[in-house]
């Protein structure tokens, strides 16, 4: 389980200090699925940013069962995000000079991941091991990313607007992907998104309003990526 | 890189950062200047020389800057070209997309290349640094050639001619290489250059070897780094040349030359290495910044992107210290042998052992100094700080 306690970060120097987030607590349950909903400056991804470990919070902590990542090191903070985290994000950062194959290595590599083609199977590369990214469509290159982040066996996977730079069609196909990979593999899924409806395939919606959480819900019913609106 | 109208102007910012050549073309035209004025002039007095004792000193005299300004100047010149040539290359690669949205535009590939002459003024700067630098060493170093007394007194005349062929001919030529490398570079589709697609050449033999080797991630990316950019390797292994070579070199020359010209190569080589080096490395992290901050995003240690980044590097850096070593021993071997063989006054030359395990001592500090402050750039580049670009 992920505890969040009174999580709050800003920017700026003294003179112009920009409060981001401002007092967050909350709890993410293993194996659920939770949509952060909110508008462009809400501070949704400086939230996802400080619960998956990559920046520090000015105060307030996060506990991974029983570890609080906000007084880890550096060091020890990369071991963390090394055995637990997986990251997709929108721009997909696929590293260009490497072939499909050898991008979904560097997440395997990690995990000490041998089985790691049956990730790419999965995400429907199979074909493509040995193409590069220049030669893949957004989509497939989304799709790379998500095998990469698998392939290091997450418990926690964070995704950052993941379908936002995909067509609809597209977009509702990584959508299935991930949805399908969560129930065959288990591990908890944080996403942030400004698309409401994708929050109907989530169990908690979280809605982020000025760096506050402004509501929270449950969905009793959850609907999968071919059934929502967008 | 300013987008002005329809107009496009790789500004003098842009071409602040060929720091790197500067200091090539400033080393460069400071030797050839300081030997070949001290040629002319010689020249000059060619016809007060009376024994034969005195013309074989001065055809030596004559064969050394000869060779000096062939060998060093002519090198250095040769680097400050590929320096150009990969900065242009590179400065290409990172502005695809305002490339591709000038073309896009309506401007022509020779109208953007256009702008790339403001290029040749980093080899302007350099040039006449090193031919004001050359005239302010040279009293000390007529002084010294005048000294031992065996040619009549040389002094000082300015060459008009020197200062075009070593400044202004050299600027012109080195601007014209930078419009026509650009001119050549863009001629690629303009989406293409709008999609900022750096595409891999995928060539059958090479993706038959991807398909069968079985290299750790890391490995791959070591071997990727290096392949990707050949020229890196070759700065990398210039830089190391030219502090073994240069260090070396600058001891021998005070029993061989004089403690000035010693001093002044011992200078050249250090400023030359570290310049390379720094230009070669910085890049190497530039071009991989987004790579290392998803390798720390993912879990990857600071060690682990060094090794797979940096430390690949290393035997190259050590291969070019060792071809500098012989380098300057072959050299002096050659001057000593051949063109000062007439001479009686010249020490035997011998090589110095002490003389290169310090400069290897130096050189090993030197390289891990620059590779530790590498890597803590590595440790400091965050995936927030790529996400805002």
């Amino acid at each position: 389980m992920i505890k969040v306690t009174d999580i709050t970060k800003s920017y700026g120097n003294r003179e112009n200090l920009f409060p981001i987030l401002r007092g967050i607590s909350l709890e993410i349950q293993d194996g659920s699925f939770t949509v952060i909903l909110g508008a462009s400056g809400s501070g949704k991804s400086t939230f996802l940013n400080v619960i998956s470990g990559l920046e520090p919070p000015d105060s307030g902590r996060v506990l991974y069962d029983k570890t609080d990542i906000t007084a880890l090191s550096d060091k020890a903070l990369t071991k963390f995000r090394k055995a637990a985290v997986g990251f997709i994000f929108q721009q997909y950062f696929l590293l260009p000079n490497m072939n499909v194959e050898k991008n979904v290595k560097m997440g395997a590599d990690l995990a000490g991941n041998k089985d790691y083609k049956t990730v790419i199977q999965a995400v429907g590369l199979g074909e493509k091991l040995h193409k590069y990214p220049s030669e893949l469509s957004g989509g497939e290159q989304q799709r790379v990313s998500i095998a990469r982040a698998l392939a290091k066996k997450p418990k926690v996977l964070f995704l950052d607007e993941p379908t936002g730079a995909l067509d609809e069609q597209t977009g509702r196909q990584i959508l299935d992907y991930i949805y399908r990979l969560q129930k065959q593999y288990g591990f908890t899924i944080v996403m942030v998104t400004h698309n409401e409806n994708i929050a109907e395939m989530a169990d908690t919606v979280i809605k982020m309003n000025s760096g506050k959480i402004s509501e929270i819900n449950t969905n009793e019913t959850k609907k999968t990526a071919y059934e929502i609106g967008w | 890189m300013r987008l002005v109208g329809d107009d496009m102007v790789v500004g003098i910012k842009d071409a602040s950062k060929l720091i790197g050549i500067l200091i090539v073309v400033c080393c460069a035209v400071l030797v050839c200047t300081m030997f070949m004025n001290y040629q002319m002039d010689l020249a000059a007095v060619e016809n007060e020389i009376t024994s034969g004792q005195m013309r074989i000193f001065y055809e030596a005299q004559m064969s050394t800057a000869t060779v000096v300004c062939a060998v060093s100047g002519g090198c250095l010149l040769l680097t400050s070209a590929l320096m150009l040539l990969f900065y242009i290359r590179h400065y290409i690669d990172t502005h695809k997309k305002e490339l591709g949205i000038l073309k896009a535009l309506g401007c022509s590939d020779l109208k953007i290349s256009k702008s790339f002459l403001v290029f040749g003024s980093s080899v302007f700067f350099g040039a006449v640094l090193g031919f004001m630098g050359a005239f302010l060493l040279m009293p000390s170093f007529y002084q010294v050639q005048n000294a031992d007394q065996l040619l009549p007194d040389i002094s000082i005349q300015f060459h008009p001619a020197l200062f075009v062929f070593l400044v202004l001919l050299p600027t012109a030529v080195f601007a014209a290489l930078a419009v026509c490398f650009a001119w050549h570079k863009l001629k690629m589709p303009v989406i293409f250059l709008l999609k900022d697609a750096t595409v891999y050449s995928v060539k059958k033999k090479k993706r038959k070897t991807a398909e069968k080797n079985d290299h750790s991630f890391l490995e791959e990316l070591k071997t990727n780094t290096r392949r990707d950019k050949k020229i890196l390797v070759f700065f990398i292994l210039f830089a190391s040349f030219c502090f073994s070579s240069m260090t070396q070199m600058s001891a021998s020359m005070k029993d061989l030359g004089s403690l000035m010209i010693g001093a002044l190569i011992l200078l050249i080589g250090i400023v030359l290495a570290c310049t390379t080096l720094f230009l070669a490395i910085t890049t190497v992290i530039g071009g991989n910044k987004k790579n290392i901050a998803m390798m720390r995003v993912f879990g990857y240690s600071q060690k682990e992107c060094c090794q797979a980044l940096l430390y690949g590097y290393r035997p190259v850096s050590y291969i070019g210290f060792a071809l500098g070593t012989v380098y300057q021993y072959v050299l002096l071997r050659v001057m000593v042998d051949l063109v000062f063989q007439d001479i009686g006054s010249i020490p035997v030359y011998k090589f110095d052992f002490p003389v290169m395990f310090f400069s290897l001592a130096a050189f090993t500090v030197t390289y891990e100094l620059v590779m530790y402050f590498y890597s803590e750039r590595i440790r400091k580049i965050s995936v927030k700080e790529i996400m805002m670009e």
